[in-house]
């Protein structure tokens, strides 16, 4: 079981046709992507794609926000699905690299309740990053 | 100097609250152990040997009075009364009680200051010369670059779970006070053909058990493009970089692994997928912050009193001759106070030393402190009419030591007296050394030379580009000192060579008395400095005057 994480709080899990890189030659909009999976090799499918999921296999591994933040720097407008072991504490951090929802086992929703999340839910405040950027 | 504005100001107040919301979160079980160390670490706190240790930013190494004297509060408070400066412009308090560090960090913020990103897998403090704003062979002040790096840093969505740690140094002089090639990223300031400014970007430098130098990776980049190149290498090492070995896991592993053109040429292929996302405010707030760092105004007045107190006071003059360095105005001088007296332990100083300092420097100095990677404290503006009295300021709080690059104004990192990590004593060492040249009465006639001290192979006493370099062991049990000659940290910078075997402890300081009277007898002239004599005889007789004969047969 597994619980999505937006800025709104815990929802369901919308099923979605997921494949990985190696089958993504056939995909019906929603590609899985490892950690180490270099982005390139989804570029020509990125414009029909609706949904990228990318895995965060452990909290002390930060690959996925570069990841997501190159995916986003390449085109790809659709949605951004952390998913994995992210606690609360990087739900901030997710939003920011140009993630849309977080994908949470049963068990960190139990030992992190939706408040917790929800205290980050205001991601927008207080971020260097869209100041130096714009 | 930089003034928080209303959003730094919010981002840190913010920044306490969350930390001191993820502490009751620990202790009611929502984050694991494992969660709450790297959150516990991106926020300055270590668990050490003792006691946990906070470890506080001195961005670009620069301090206020207000800042310093509320430095020395918190020692006073929250600590045994004193702290300790670090090689990488931080200060550590060495005792902090858990429950009493959100108050510490509140206390900070109240200055506006931080511990935010002082540890952990993240984008460090970023360093910058110590003699930034006052050095009379600088191109431009450095510091306004590494204040929008610290705000870009501050908690970068991507770079907080880096594969490891990553640390960054600037500085505006040729002459290189920021050991650049020994960091992560080194930016160097040039002027390219056409007059203007921008970096050497260095990458890949750094020390621990694989000291490597960085390589140029960009020998020039516009200023403007600072932020996007930057974030560019972090963004190629935090994928390439190694999460299987946290001893692999630097940047220097990664480029040694790739390859230097390999990685480049990675580099610059995101440097143009990043360099679009940069709009143009980063520009503009650099103008504020440059702005902010716009040089005091200098007083025009007779400096005739300086040259009185030089010839009727002899203690006085050799402190002159020591402590001070050339600032670019003419009737000004930057000022080192060593924080290294004789015995006792390099980098630390008490709440009294840590006042007297505050007020001292807004009598003297402009209101202007900088706190150097070699664990001393600057007055970078100091007018020539008032050193004497700043001097005797100086003198009576016990901060008149004159011996700013001399065989006692050592390098060491806390050792095995506070770190968990250490494998042997560095402090002790520091103290004996410095305390024996000083009974011989021959660390003037030495000249200038570098001692660095690590405790162990992570190498936060630079021990590598130290002329003389000391590395402490365990061997099975028993602490040993293993000694490197000829490193150097400056724009010419090289790791030290090995001399052979180690010593044990209490064989460590007449080693280093064997190695410096012989360069007593090797140089050619006075003025020959130990680096040069090293440089001009290579290893050779120093490994002679290291191991005579009867040593060698005792080893075998």
């Amino acid at each position: 079981m597994s619980l999505l994480v937006t800025d709104q709080g815990f929802g369901p899990v919308p099923a979605l046709p997921f494949v990985g890189l190696d089958q993504i030659a056939s995909h019906r909009g929603a590609l899985d992507l490892a950690q180490t999976d270099a982005p390139e090799a989804a570029l020509p499918y990125l414009a029909d794609l609706a949904c990228i999921r990318i895995a965060f296999p452990s909290v002390a591994d930060g690959r996925g926000f570069t990841l997501a933040r190159r995916l986003r720097a390449l085109g790809f407008a659709g949605t951004l699905r952390a998913q994995g072991a992210i606690i609360a504490d990087q739900y901030a951090m997710a939003r920011r690299s140009g993630f849309d929802e977080v994908e949470i086992p049963q068990a960190m929703a139990d030992r992190q309740p939706q408040e917790q999340w929800l205290a980050r839910a205001n991601w927008q405040a207080h971020d260097y990053q869209s100041r130096l950027r714009a | 100097m930089y003034s928080y504005s209303d959003f730094d100001e919010a981002f840190v107040r913010n920044r306490v609250a969350q930390f001191t919301d993820q502490i009751s979160r620990r202790l009611d079980g929502s984050l694991t152990e494992d969660e709450f160390r790297p959150l516990r670490l991106m926020n300055g706190l270590y668990l050490q040997l003792h006691a946990y240790m906070l470890r506080v930013a001195i961005p670009y190494g620069t301090l206020s009075p207000r800042q310093m004297h509320a430095l020395a509060d918190i020692a006073q408070t929250y600590d045994k009364g004193y702290g300790h400066f670090t090689t990488r412009q931080n200060i550590q308090f060495n005792w902090p009680k858990l429950p009493e560090v959100p108050a510490i960090l509140s206390a900070l913020a109240d200055v506006e200051m931080h511990a935010i990103q002082t540890s952990g897998n993240t984008v460090r403090n970023v360093t910058a010369d110590h003699f930034a704003g006052a050095a009379a062979d600088e191109i431009e002040d450095p510091r306004p670059y590494a204040e929008l790096l610290r705000q870009w840093s501050s908690d970068h969505p991507e770079f907080q779970f880096l594969p490891r740690k990553f640390k960054i140094a600037v500085t505006g002089s040729p002459n290189d006070r920021a050991v650049t090639r020994a960091h992560d990223i080194g930016l160097r300031m040039q002027r390219n053909a056409a007059g203007e400014v921008g970096f050497e970007v260095i990458a890949g430098g750094g020390l621990g058990r694989t000291p490597m130098l960085g390589f140029v990776i960009r020998p020039f980049l516009p200023v403007e493009d600072l932020l996007a190149y930057v974030e560019a290498v972090l963004s190629v090492y935090n994928t390439l970089g190694r999460r299987d070995n946290k001893y692999k896991a630097r940047i220097k592993i990664t480029v040694h692994e790739t390859g230097r053109e390999e990685i480049t040429r990675m580099v610059e292929a995101r440097f143009a997928e990043i360099k679009p996302q940069f709009g143009g405010a980063d520009q503009a707030l650099l103008a504020d912050i440059r702005a902010a760092f716009a040089p005091p105004k200098f007083r025009t007045a007779p400096t005739i009193g300086y040259e009185a107190a030089r010839s009727k006071d002899p203690i006085f003059r050799a402190w002159a001759d020591t402590n001070l360095a050339p600032h670019r105005h003419p009737d000004y001088a930057i000022v080192t106070v060593s924080i290294k007296a004789h015995g006792q332990t390099p980098g630390d100083a008490t709440a009294a030393q840590m006042h007297r300092l505050a007020d001292l420097a807004a009598a003297y100095g402009h209101s202007d402190l900088r706190i150097s990677h070699e664990q001393n404290v600057i007055l970078p503006h100091v007018h020539k009419s008032d050193l004497a009295a700043l001097h005797a300021g100086l003198s009576e709080a016990g901060l008149a030591t004159a011996n700013v690059g001399l065989i006692s104004d050592i390098i060491a990192c806390p050792g095995m007296d506070y770190c968990a990590l250490a494998t042997a004593r560095s402090i002790p060492v520091a103290q004996d050394i410095a305390l024996r040249f000083d009974a011989l009465k021959l660390e003037h006639d030495i000249g200038p030379l570098k001692i660095k001290i690590s405790g162990c192979i992570n190498a936060c006493g630079h021990h590598h580009i130290g002329h003389i370099g000391i590395l402490g062991l365990d061997r099975a049990g028993v602490e040993s000192y293993q000694i490197t000659l000829g490193g150097d940290g400056s724009q010419d910078a090289v790791i030290g060579e090995k001399t052979g075997p180690g010593f044990a402890y209490d064989q460590i300081v007449p080693a280093i008395e064997r190695i410096v009277l012989a360069y007593l007898g090797l140089r050619l002239a006075q003025d020959e400095t130990f680096l040069q004599t090293y440089q001009r005889l290579g290893i050779a007789p120093f490994k002679a005057a290291l191991y005579p004969p009867e040593a060698v047969d005792d080893a075998a």
